[in-house]
């Protein structure tokens, strides 16, 4: 296979032509893809109903299906229990090797940590923060419910090839700027529906110079502009901590000759886009130049300057989800809260994204410090994400919050309103008991 | 095979909200009661005088907004034939041709085609043919094509494995 004498390709162009077994596809064109990881959560029991219709008695592909329980856990309700228990039942009969039980975490964060999902592979997941996986350099995109089913039936499903659009920091983050606010400034600017049924591509020093936690947290916001996948290139440090991983939940010794094998066999899937691919548009950012931001209720792209919002009384603060949940957001919040309190009248709950990051934090003594100020920590999970359980804001009340939606109702109570902002800001915010800007603390 | 069909026409960006109100999402099930709120807050007239065969031809964006599948399946459930569009919405275009609802992105078609004549898609051929003139789109992978005309993505599957 060569690819010269094809015109310049996107990394979508590219990821979906393997997909689908071809050499070359053009943006537009509509392509039966296979995917090499089918991800589900607590719906699987939902899909698991569609999938009856087709009278099949086993799925096609249970190697590539990865469940994760995550949505409602540990289940709050005897109907959350039973769902569960269908999901079990399900995995054990159709022999899913890749399930993870209640408490090991959110699938993303999961998956990401098991190393599931490699560079250049496509993920299709029942869940619409499936762009997530793009940090590695994978295809990840949102699918239907009877999408997973028909997936799970015949391993195989249409997608559309889509435009993509460039998207390069330039230059570093200043102190006190993440990758968090570049994104919302990023959905503020281009607004909700600015990446409908396109790719995102990111490129640039700004992107480069992030830790791999900060990475995962552009790709999986982009969900909120619509996006269908957004891909960051995949370096030497992704290809090192997916070779780590894998080796480990392979049983392997990470040896250096195990973990450099695995290493090339990585690097040997990743693709990357070629110069002068075709983009539908190109947006360029200064890093020096942007600020911390915050979403403001009750859409994703009414975003302002922190300096905008800051004094806006609180009643409970949020750390975790799989855009913030990780053990740097943690370490944000406690480099905030050492030798201080949460403020009278405001609760603040910090939920790890998994129970690596909650060992993690525990082991470093983040936990006990945020305990010792006063904060709530939950089970590793979605935790109040999305208003299934746990967390939910009285009518009336505020939440600043590190998750990716912001939508009216989202936290399960209409008549309440939902801040989006980074981990440091949510920690500040937690100890004034207002929107603060933890750098004037 | 080819689809003859009287146009509907409208504009850039309609929404899902126009197409099929949110407020009935879960209130209103039943098929033909889905069909009676199609393009409600779009276009009062359409439900009284829409005829099996009908097709829908749009500007950029059709069916922004709202995952909602009755979008689509709204205008399945009236007997609209096809949507031809400059561009639709991600999820539209999934929930249409997964319901069985053929959505053909032609930008040069939508220009010409006027409101009310009657128009040809060739699927032979991935041609529009109007009044004025003949206009190609790209076409749908064969299994796309094969959930169109299975009537959804999972009559499509069911009759793929029974057949296997
Ligand atoms: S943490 Fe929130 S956004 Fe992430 S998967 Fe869970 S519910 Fe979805």
């Amino acid at each position: 296979m060569t690819n010269q004498i094809y015109p310049p390709q996107t990394f979508a162009q590219k990821a979906l032509a393997r997909a689908a077994g071809l050499d070359y596809v053009e943006v537009g064109q509509v392509v039966d893809a296979r995917p090499d990881v089918v991800l589900s959560h607590d719906n699987t029991a939902a899909i698991r109903q569609i999938w009856l219709e087709f009278g099949q008695p086993r799925v096609l592909i249970p190697d590539r299906m990865a469940i994760t329980l995550d949505h409602a856990v540990p289940a709050p309700t005897t109907k959350h229990a039973q769902n569960h228990a269908e999901i079990r039942a399900f995995v054990a009969e159709q022999g899913v090797r890749n399930f993870w039980e209640v408490g090991r975490g959110i699938c993303h964060q999961v998956l990401s940590e098991e190393a599931i999902v490699l560079p250049g592979q496509t993920v299709l997941g029942s869940d619409s923060h499936t762009t997530h996986f793009g940090w590695l350099g994978a295809f990840g995109a949102g699918i239907g419910r009877s999408e997973v089913a028909a997936l799970w039936a015949t391993g195989e499903l249409w997608m559309k090839v889509p435009d993509t659009l460039h998207i390069v920091l330039e230059g570093l983050l200043p102190p006190g700027v993440t990758a968090k606010d570049f994104t919302l400034r990023v959905i503020g600017d281009l607004g909700a529906d600015g990446g409908i049924y396109t790719a995102l591509e990111f490129s640039g020093a700004g992107i480069t110079a992030l830790s791999l936690e900060s990475r995962m947290v552009i790709p999986n916001m982009m969900a909120e502009m619509g996006a269908k996948n957004a891909y960051l290139p995949p370096d030497d440090q992704v290809i090192d901590y997916l070779a780590r991983r894998k080796a480990k939940r392979e049983n392997q010794t990470v040896s250096d000759e195990i973990v450099s094998n695995l290493k090339a066999q990585i690097s040997n899937l990743a693709l990357y886009p070629d110069s002068g691919a075709p983009y539908a548009a190109e947006y360029h950012y200064r890093a020096e130049q942007l600020e911390p931001y915050i979403a403001c209720p009750h859409s994703m792209d009414n975003v302002q300057p922190l300096s905008q919002v800051a004094g806006t009384r609180v009643q409970q603060a949020f750390l975790g989800t799989c855009t913030n949940g990780r053990l740097e957001d943690i370490a944000a919040a406690v480099d905030v809260m050492r030798g201080r309190q949460v403020a009278k009248g405001t609760r603040f709950l910090v939920i790890p994204a998994s129970s690596q990051v909650l060992t993690e934090a525990m082991r470093l003594g983040y936990i006990q410090t945020l305990v010792d100020a006063g904060a709530v920590i939950g089970v590793p999970g979605c935790g109040p994400c999305m208003g299934n359980h746990m967390g939910v804001p009285a009518p009336k009340e505020a939440t600043i919050s590190t998750a990716n939606r912001n939508f009216k109702g989202r936290m399960g109570t209409a008549d309440s309103e939902i801040y989006l902002a980074s981990p440091a800001v949510v920690a500040a915010s937690a100890v004034k008991g207002v929107i603060a800007d933890p750098r004037e603390l | 095979m080819q689809l003859q069909g009287r146009v509907w026409k409208y504009g850039d960006n309609i929404n899902t909200d126009v197409i099929f109100p949110g407020k009935y999402t879960y209130t209103v099930t039943g098929r033909d009661e889905i069909a009676r709120h199609a393009l409600e807050d779009l276009d009062a007239t359409f439900v009284k005088n829409v005829r099996a065969g009908d097709i829908i031809v749009a500007g950029r964006n059709w069916g922004c907004g709202s995952s909602r599948e009755q979008a689509a399946s709204c205008l399945v459930y009236n007997g609209v034939g096809a949507v031809i569009a400059e561009s639709f919405s991600r999820i539209f275009y999934r929930n249409a041709l997964n319901n069985g609802l053929l959505a053909i992105t032609c930008p040069s078609a939508v220009q010409a085609i006027e409101p009310g004549e009657i128009i040809t898609i060739d699927l032979a051929r991935n041609v529009v043919q109007c009044a004025a003139g003949e206009f190609a789109y790209p076409p749908l992978s064969p299994s796309v094509m094969g959930i169109v005309q299975a009537g959804g993505l999972v009559a499509y599957v069911k009759h793929k494995l029974a057949v296997a």
